[in-house]
């Protein structure tokens, strides 16, 4: 991508008319979105409320939940990731995740950040030697764990295991950066460690997280998007939202008469 | 007046005997298992100490008890267990892989595990009959060790299913997630993630399961295997024996050296069991270190 479109923050992700239901249920509404590139978007809201169902659209992960069906357009960088021109592996690689819980494979610091290269074909140690510092050091880990990559993951502790996970979902090279609350099972200095990480990711990926603390998506994000009962309530500039929402119900929430 | 006076002293004592009791009675039942087992050990022991020296291990079957040996019945067991073991891991991880992490959780998927764990309580004896249809008749394996650890290998299958399904679904949905956000497909979540957070589990599972085969002698009587076997198989089509069926054959025998001799026989063979059961502690401890 060139310098230019950096700075002009175009839509990278487009969301259209998308409907999402488990079985009977639905889940998503009419959700109409658009994400811009290398920023940051939070998506906010109570239990429950779909934030979480969205997110997981944006690669595909809900394919895997029995009963689900889905509706509506979901683009990338114009294409349609739901078509058949999209390989599911293809798009995951590109969309990475970072989940709640810091999720590590029994395996050790190394092998953990090598899995994704070495699903996608990459052999060669040096190659991955390369990969592994170069992701750690994105993560802000590597000064922590380099004389110690034989270790386990699990020898880690909660923040730096869920830094280890970004680290490692950055190692196949994404563009998109998915978040699923990933500060939520963290103490408040690794949650600020990893914040301050977004924001030295966002130069280089677009970020999209949920979120259910508020001032995160405040201090962090650039926009916010407020969701309710599977609607799309308020999507706006994050300052905008939470300074001057447009819908009674965005300010319900955020001053937190509910939720 | 103390603030503990409205105790009713007498309801508590009465709890309080409640549960000595109970403590006694749980007591007693951990104890008869024990009593019974070490009674069992000490009887074999005593009969069998005596004849517990080289010559049962070099020396093959003999009508005389003092030159009888169990060696074609040892190596037997061992050739089994080696033929069982890949073909028998193979079969059952695969199955369970299939079951948990490929099949649609369905009717028909349900019928299936249905089936397979009753089939985990299958007397032994009606897997010879089927290894007798099967293999011997129908495959024309004759009474083989290759028969004999096939039929084995059925008798085994399903403990080994149930017991890497119960293992493979211990392992947390957070670790298959982390893999497919990666972008892999099926089997290298499975492969990369499910099975190393699984393999202590599923390595448990299928060495007790060997360790019940070595156990048995119901199928192996019924689909034919030898009583008496003055040489050791060659290949996998030849007759054999194997240790409970040496033990069970001089136990049938009058003479009371035979019995002496089957006890000596049996130590052997609870040793081997006893060495299979340790190294599946020893797997399970090692592996879930790292999980």
């Amino acid at each position: 991508m060139s310098t230019a479109t950096q700075a002009a923050n175009q839509t990278l992700i487009h969301i259209e008319q998308l409907n999402l239901y488990y079985g009977t249920y639905h889940a998503l509404k009419n959700v109409n979105l658009t994400i811009p590139e290398k920023a940051v978007t939070a998506f906010i809201g109570p239990s429950g409320c779909g934030k979480s169902t969205l997110l997981r659209t944006l690669n595909r992960m809900n394919d895997m939940i029995d009963g689900t069906r889905i509706e509506g357009l979901v683009s990338m960088g114009g294409t349609d990731i739901y078509s058949s021109d999209v390989d599911v592996e293809t798009l995951r690689k590109k969309v990475g995740m970072v989940f709640q819980q810091p999720n590590p494979f029994p395996k050790s610091i190394y092998d953990n950040i090598a899995y994704g290269p070495r699903l996608h074909g990459i052999k060669s140690k040096s190659q991955l030697d390369e990969i592994v510092e170069q992701s750690l050091k994105q993560a802000v880990l590597w000064d922590e764990v380099k004389d110690y990559l034989k270790r386990s993951a699990f020898s880690l502790s909660g923040g730096q295991q869920q830094r280890l996970c970004i680290a490692r979902a950055l190692a196949v090279n994404p563009d998109v950066l998915l978040m699923d609350e990933a500060t939520s099972a963290l103490d408040p200095i690794s949650t600020l460690k990893i914040e301050e990480l977004v924001q030295e990711l966002k130069n280089k990926y677009t970020i999209v997280m949920v979120t259910h603390n508020m001032q995160q998506a405040a201090r962090t994000s650039d926009q916010t998007v407020f969701f309710l009962n599977g609607e799309m309530v308020e999507f706006d500039q994050t300052e905008t939202l939470f300074s001057n929402p447009s819908d009674k119900r965005t300010e319900d929430y955020i001053t937190g008469r509910f939720g | 007046m103390s603030m503990f006076e409205d105790a009713n002293r007498k309801q508590i004592s009465n709890r309080r005997k409640k549960d000595l009791y109970l403590h006694l009675l749980f007591i007693a039942a951990t104890s008869i298992g024990i009593i019974a087992l070490m009674a069992l050990l000490i009887n074999i022991v005593l009969d069998g100490i005596g004849r517990l020296n080289l010559d049962l291990f070099t020396n093959y079957p003999s009508r005389v008890a003092e030159r009888a040996g169990m060696k074609s019945a040892i190596v037997g067991s061992i050739y089994m267990v080696l033929i069982m073991a890949p073909i028998s891991f193979v079969l059952g991880v695969g199955a369970a892989i299939y079951l948990e992490e490929y099949a649609k959780k369905n009717a028909i998927t349900r019928f299936i595990q249905l089936n397979i764990s009753t089939l985990a309580g299958v007397p032994s004896i009606v897997y010879g009959i089927l290894g007798l249809t099967i293999f011997v008749r129908g495959l024309s394996l004759d009474r083989s060790l290759l028969s004999g650890a096939l039929t084995m290998t059925l008798l085994v299958l399903p403990v080994i299913i149930v017991s890497a399904q119960e293992a493979i679904r211990a392992v947390p949905r957070a670790r298959r997630d982390a893999s497919f956000a990666l972008g892999a497909t099926k089997w290298q979540t499975v492969y990369g993630s499910v099975l190393p957070s699984s393999i202590s589990g599923i390595l448990t599972g299928v060495i007790l399961a060997l360790s019940r085969a070595i156990g048995e002698t119901a199928p192996l009587v019924m689909i034919g295997a030898l009583t008496f076997v003055a040489f050791l198989p060659s290949s996998i089509m030849d007759q054999f024996t194997v240790m409970p069926i040496q033990i069970f054959n001089w136990i049938s025998r009058p003479q009371v050296s035979f019995h002496d001799l089957a006890a000596s026989g049996i130590i052997v063979m609870m040793v081997m069991l006893v060495l299979m059961n340790i190294s599946a502690v020893i797997l399970r401890n090692k592996y879930s270190k790292q999980i």
